[in-house]
């Protein structure tokens, strides 16, 4: 038989692990809930496909859609290869451990500084002391040093974990080692490393303070080389400006709720993508 | 029968520590040449030793010589891959690649430069059916490897061994994982296979060692006790160890 002084400690923390339950998803669902309210109404075609005018006072998002999407491509054309071969670099061909193990740590610190700082050493090494200005290109080559850590670290975690045996077996045939790694060792972890690039795509489209100091605030309709020499708000830079500087409080909803909406679909396809591979694999 | 490799006074340390000491051996072609000894005692490194499997340890110092075709392995002119295209391995657990039967098959030769179509069809077929598994797979070459039994795997290992036409096959305690039945099909296999391949094989399961090899070599802490025909290694063994590990008194 249970005294009643334990029934009433039982009942106690059972009260609280549930209010602790309620309370985090009713925050969470309130979030999503509340911004979803207030933006989706304001999210029109017009909104979506316009630029924004002085003259008619009208807002339009296309630029920074188009921005953000240009700072997507340059990031990912510069951080993919750089991570991803510094990656193959550490795990496969790197002898000396002690200093692995030194980069490793160094990444990991890296990847937990506030994103504010690298805006900061960005606007001064990529705007002005190799003069590319304030301009998308420098936007991007910031978030490529931010993103940098966690690409090669997600690549490098995925490389070690290709099982010795696989690696074994296409030496044993006589492969060279570019050739095991190139057709053994990252077939059977791409997923891995597609997942992570993938969830880098979502850091790049919530960065906002990195951004602030280095890609501007324009609203220009640019083709993508013109954009990239050229200052430009991204969405989250976007919805700072008409929220803080023009009040224009249901543009930013909207803004809020479209990269809501697009995080979710990165994620999910981050999910769907490790999914197929796993599914390819058990065949 | 020529001897197609000869080790001479070879040693090999993991670090500090001797994992082999002074080993001299002479295998003979299209013959299999057993390695039994109680686990952790320098079959495999040795076997290892064989087609430099061992360079991809760092740790590992070699000293000596071992001899293919009268040309040392470990010599600096040598080309390590075209040496384990020659000298080719087969491992302990199955491991094909996460990939089609048939490429698992056609990746040795591709890696040596072997691109046509029908040239690689030709050379699956042929392995497949010298590895004794053309008939169970033949339907299924697009298949992933993975999705086989463990017998069956290990037999796709070999084919896929055979592919690149090596001279030599070593294989590392090829049937440990396997069920009576696969292991009987691997050693019948064996059998068949010294024919055209001189074939090295670990095994602690002695009676594996007598039923399908002409030599055995006992190896005990890293030393060569002893080494000869099988028959009369198990019959009537030169050194008190090998005695008392045959019969079972140890290991």
């Amino acid at each position: 038989m249970l005294s009643k002084k334990r029934k009433a400690y039982i009942g106690g923390m059972k009260a609280a692990m549930y209010i602790s339950t309620g309370l985090t998803a009713t925050l969470v669902i309130f979030l999503v809930a509340y911004v979803f309210i207030k933006g989706i109404p304001h999210i029109s075609w017009e909104l979506l496909s316009t630029k924004p005018s002085y003259i008619s006072g009208k807002i339009g998002i296309l630029p920074d859609i188009l921005n953000t999407l240009y700072i997507v491509i340059a990031t990912l054309i510069f951080v993919i290869p750089l991570g991803v071969g510094a990656a193959i670099y550490l795990t496969e061909y790197a002898k000396n451990k002690r200093l692995v193990g030194m980069i490793e740590y160094a990444a990991e610190t890296l990847s937990g500084i506030p994103s504010i700082i690298y805006g900061l050493v960005g606007m001064l090494f990529f705007c002005q002391f190799l003069s590319f200005k304030t301009s998308l290109l420098s936007g991007s080559l910031t978030l490529v040093i931010m993103n940098l850590p966690t690409v090669m670290r997600t690549t490098q975690e995925s490389l070690k974990t290709v099982p010795k045996s696989y690696r074994d077996g296409a030496f044993g045939l006589g492969a060279g080692k570019w050739r095991v790694i190139r057709t053994v060792v990252l077939p059977s972890c791409v997923d891995g490393v597609i997942t992570g690039c993938i969830l880098s795509i979502g850091r790049i489209l919530g960065e906002s303070a990195a951004l602030l100091f280095t890609a501007g605030f324009a609203h220009a309709l640019n083709g993508i080389f013109e954009g990239l020499t050229s200052p430009g708000a991204s969405l989250t830079v976007a919805l700072y400006v008409y929220a803080k500087e023009q009040g224009e409080f249901g543009v930013a909803f909207a803004i809020a709720a479209i990269l809501m909406i697009l995080t979710l679909l990165i994620n999910l396809s981050a999910t769907l993508v490790s999914r197929y591979f796993a599914k390819k694999r058990e065949l | 029968m020529s001897d197609i490799m000869t080790a001479k006074d070879l040693n090999l340390w993991y670090d500090q520590t001797q994992a082999l000491k002074n080993v001299n051996i002479t295998i003979p072609e299209k013959s299999i040449t057993a390695f039994i000894g109680p686990s952790g005692y320098g079959k495999s490194t040795f076997l290892k030793t064989l087609n430099r499997m061992n360079d991809l340890i760092p740790t590992v110092k070699i000293k000596g010589e071992v001899c293919y075709n009268g040309q040392n392995i470990y010599d600096s002119s040598v080309d390590v891959n075209e040496l384990r295209r020659e000298i080719g391995m087969v491992f302990q657990k199955p491991n094909p690649f996460p990939m089609s039967i048939y490429d698992n098959i056609a990746y040795g030769p591709r890696t040596h430069g072997i691109k046509s179509k029908v040239k690689l069809d030709e050379i699956v077929e042929q392995s497949l059916r010298d590895a004794a598994i053309w008939d169970e797979v033949k339907d299924r070459l697009k298949k992933n490897a993975l999705g086989m039994s463990g017998g069956q795997q290990q037999r796709l290992c070999i084919a896929r061994a055979l592919a690149v036409k090596p001279k030599i096959l070593l294989m590392d305690e090829p049937t440990s994982a396997l069920d009576p039945i696969s292991t009987s099909r691997i050693e019948e296999l064996a059998i068949e296979l010294k024919k055209s391949y001189t074939i090295v094989i670990v095994t602690h399961n002695m009676q594996q060692a007598v039923r399908i090899s002409d030599n055995t070599a006992f190896f005990l802490l890293g030393e060569l006790i002893e080494y000869g025909e099988t028959e009369k290694l198990f019959s009537q063994p030169v050194d008190k160890r090998t005695e008392d590990y045959i019969t079972g008194r140890f290991g």
